[in-house]
């Protein structure tokens, strides 16, 4: 555990690049010049990294429940919250004043202490897991040796307090949501961490800011030479991005909440500040996820382009967070929900086979391009996952019923 | 994104003895996002699979029909609006029809022009706002809906022009229409008949090709023609299973000899061929309409030999009907004579759509329910009444 390597190093304390980390450099420094020991001054420091990884996903939590109702407003035709503020820039403002007021109602016959532990114990873990992310070439809050393990070992805390969410309620739909949300993200973590295993195998390592460096530089001078640009990882790449929306609950995989089948699942029962807590926590477990799937696969803070090296590296995480962000919304915006048990089939028999072959085929590229057969690297590794990435669609379409059905007209 | 093609129809039902501690006892509804309304649903949960649905309604009752014994015949016409509230100028149509039928008042060639108009047109606005809230029930919430209602409310602003009211508009009269159609109109009418084929083809590209709505509808809710004839089920949802009745060619009311249409009917009368149906129904219409708009004829809108005030049909009985947006729309009146109808009966067909919920949705999904009670396409105004 080289809990604090990151730290040591010298920085240019003005420089752009440190930016993010200057309030932690402030505050270390002024302890270390009132003469406060050494263990206070690196605990301080460590309190005021956390808080800054706090801060900027609290903050962007605001802007995002903001965003996503501009968005989805604009894919349905509409104009969206725009009475607070300039466009609506103080809404989550409004929003929290709302939340804040309201009336915390806890059912009579729902177990008081759990049914308060629940919303507490859904933002706890997605904050721990935001914490291991290497956000820039010098900002990773925690730089620990296993992350990825701690990112997924946190991350299924989720499911717990969903469960003890719906369990503490002591009514039926929460019930009902908790029940799908169990089947659903167990059925999704397995896909998910396997898809991230390739990752792990051809970088060597689980330390989230060893595999952004692994994914420095560029193929023929300008494709950046992230995983997702191999054949092994784009199909793992797409089947994270899959389960990750399974994961953080989204549209079409929004089945614990079932908005129109079963009211509003583990929340139903929540109300006030508790269910601003559920929501705060989902948010931050799908900035989490997200953040997780532009480190193993969209190169990290590594730039996108030779020569834009003069940005700070942050910016590029940024970036790339808001697109992926922006791919989620658009995809609720756009696509209805699926049944429980087209879920789970599509989990089992679809995603869970292609992910298992994504490892074979990274350890084949892997192999072949350390010796130096690029060339067969491609043609080995494509078809391998190609073929049966088709056969899988092909039944899988089959048993779908016809969609060209035709119709009789009477005169 | 699968689901089983070959699903034959069974009615799986509560086996006596089975062990009840094991069974989930949901009231879905009155208060529920999906039901349409105020319309509750006591379903029993093996899981997530539906042993037994029990609907119960009565919430949005308004005592329509006893109300109407007490009034003049002319004073039901605003409640008519209230039943259907999607679709208020069918049931205008029906309930007029209806008297014109038990008192032998004759309606003049414009009169009729104007209705066919109206009445397709509240069938356009009928299975667009379908369209919608289907989608709604499916998840995508409010994606669909609002480009539905977009269009919905183009013949929303044509319908002000004309009745003064976008929803309740209390427009026929007996022996007619209120009031002529305002100068320009027709020509706004025929604009919106034009653009409404190229938003239909959008919507059908978007909609109908994608794999999640196929796997959510196809195979889903589907019962035998046998089971809804003798149900009693009109409308999209019958045609949809392949029965052709549709009461504009089965018994031809108003002006529709005169108009070429063909009537759209389905094979398997699952959820998706609901969908479909009316989709086409909505093109047929575009074609009733653009007929219509090309024929009206110059002259009266009302008869002027109708009575308004002290009108007394002879003392008879006539039940009048209609196909209306979502299936037969009937109106039941014995007259004795007063001003005042000795029986008032409404033959609402949401109610009786509804009637066979149980049977399609035994054995499915929790998830399945909400869509079937969409395709089934109900507005509680008119069940409850």
């Amino acid at each position: 555990m080289n809990l604090f390597a990151a730290i040591s190093t010298e920085p240019a304390l003005w420089s752009p690049e440190w930016l993010p980390r200057l309030p932690q450099r402030l505050v270390e420094m002024l302890l270390g010049f009132l003469g406060a020991p050494e263990w206070l001054v690196s605990i301080a420091g460590f309190l005021v990294a956390a808080g800054t990884v706090v801060g900027v996903f609290l903050g962007g939590f605001a802007l995002l429940s903001l965003i996503e109702r501009k968005t989805l407003a604009r894919i349905q035709n509409r104009i969206g919250p725009n009475r607070a503020g300039w466009f609506g820039i103080l809404q989550p403002v409004a929003d929290g004043i709302k939340m804040l007021t309201k009336e915390d109602i806890v059912p009579a016959k729902a177990e008081k202490f759990l049914h308060l532990l629940a919303p507490i114990l859904i933002v706890v873990p997605a904050i721990l897991a935001l914490g291991v992310i290497p956000y820039g070439r010098e900002w990773t809050p925690v730089s620990l040796e296993l992350g990825l393990l701690f990112f997924f070992a946190v991350g299924s805390l989720t499911e717990l307090s969903v469960f003890i969410a719906g369990w503490a309620s002591g009514s039926k739909f929460p019930m009902l949501g908790a029940m799908r949300a169990i089947s659903q993200m167990v059925s999704y973590e397995l896909p998910l961490i396997i898809s991230a295993l390739g990752v792990v195998m051809v970088s060597g390592t689980l330390s989230l800011p060893l595999i952004v460096e692994q994914q420095g530089g560029f193929h023929l001078g300008f494709i950046p030479a992230w995983n997702l640009f191999t054949p092994w990882g784009f199909f793992a790449g797409i089947l994270f991005f899959i389960c990750s929306i399974a994961e953080a609950n989204r549209c079409p995989f929004d089945l614990p909440e079932g908005e129109s089948e079963i009211v509003a699942g583990h929340m139903t029962e929540y109300s006030g500040f508790k269910y601003a807590l559920f929501f705060m926590g989902e948010y931050l477990g799908l900035f989490a996820i997200s953040a997780l799937g532009i480190t193993l696969f969209l190169g990290g803070w590594q730039a996108p382009l030779p020569g834009l090296g003069f940005l700070p590296s942050w910016i590029w995480f940024f970036g790339k967070l808001a697109i992926v962000i922006f791919m989620f919304l658009w995809i609720r915006g756009t696509y209805p929900r699926v049944r429980i048990d087209q879920l789970m089939r599509f989990a089992w028999l679809c995603m869970i086979p292609m992910a298992l072959l994504t490892l074979p085929a990274a350890g084949i590229w892997t192999i072949l391009n350390r010796d130096g057969h690029g060339f067969l690297a491609w043609a080995i590794t494509v078809p391998l996952l190609l073929i049966p990435c088709v056969i899988v669609t092909v039944i899988f379409n089959r048993r779908l019923a016809s969609a060209n059905r035709t119709y009789r007209f009477a005169e | 994104m699968i689901s089983d093609s070959s699903m034959p129809y069974s009615a799986p039902t509560l086996a006596p003895g089975a062990d009840d501690d094991q069974l989930l006892h949901v009231s879905l509804g009155p208060q529920h996002p999906s039901t349409h309304g105020v319309f509750r649903m006591n379903v029993v949960l093996d899981g997530e699979t539906v042993v037994s649905l029990k609907p119960v309604f009565g919430y949005l009752h308004r005592n329509h029909e006893k109300i109407a014994e007490g009034v003049t015949y002319l004073s039901s016409m605003p409640y008519t609006d209230r039943l259907d509230y999607i679709c208020p100028l069918s049931n205008n149509w029906a309930y007029a029809h209806a008297v014109e039928k038990l008192a032998g008042i004759e309606v003049p060639e414009r009169a009729e022009y104007m209705r066919v108009i109206l009445a397709e047109l509240t069938r356009l606005i009928n299975h667009t706002a379908f369209m919608g809230f289907i989608l709604g029930d499916m998840g995508a919430w409010g994606s669909a809906l609002m480009y539905a209602f977009r269009e919905r409310e183009l013949i929303l602003d044509l319908f002000e022009d004309l009745t003064g009211a976008r929803m309740m508009a209390n427009f026929m009269r007996f022996g007619g229409c209120r009031n002529d159609l305002p100068a320009g109109w027709a020509e706004k009418c025929s604009v919106l008949v034009d653009d409404y084929g190229p938003f239909l083809d959008e919507m059908e590209k978007f909609l109908v090709g994608n794999e999640i709505l196929l796997a959510r509808c196809q195979d889903v809710g589907q019962l035998p023609k046998e089971t809804l004839i003798n149900g009693g089920i009109t409308g999209p949802m019958l045609r949809a299973a392949g029965v052709n009745y549709d009461i504009r060619k089965a018994e031809p009311y108003g002006i529709y000899e005169r108009f070429s249409f063909r009537i759209p009917l389905g094979d398997k009368g699952d959820c998706y061929d609901r969908i479909m149906i009316r989709f086409l129904e909505m093109r047929e219409s575009l074609k009733i309409l653009r007929q219509a708009l090309d024929q009206l004829p110059e002259g009266e809108y009302v008869n002027p030999k109708a009575k308004i005030r002290g009108f007394k049909p002879p003392v008879g009985e006539a039940y009048a009907r209609i196909e209306g947006p979502k299936g037969e729309l009937g109106f039941h009146l014995i007259s004795d004579g007063t001003v005042n109808p000795y029986r008032y009966r409404v033959r609402p067909p949401s109610f009786i759509n509804l009637t066979l919920l149980e049977d399609m949705c035994l054995g499915l999904d929790l998830a399945d329910v909400v869509i079937i009670l969409g395709s089934i396409d109900i507005v509680l105004g008119e069940v409850d009444r």
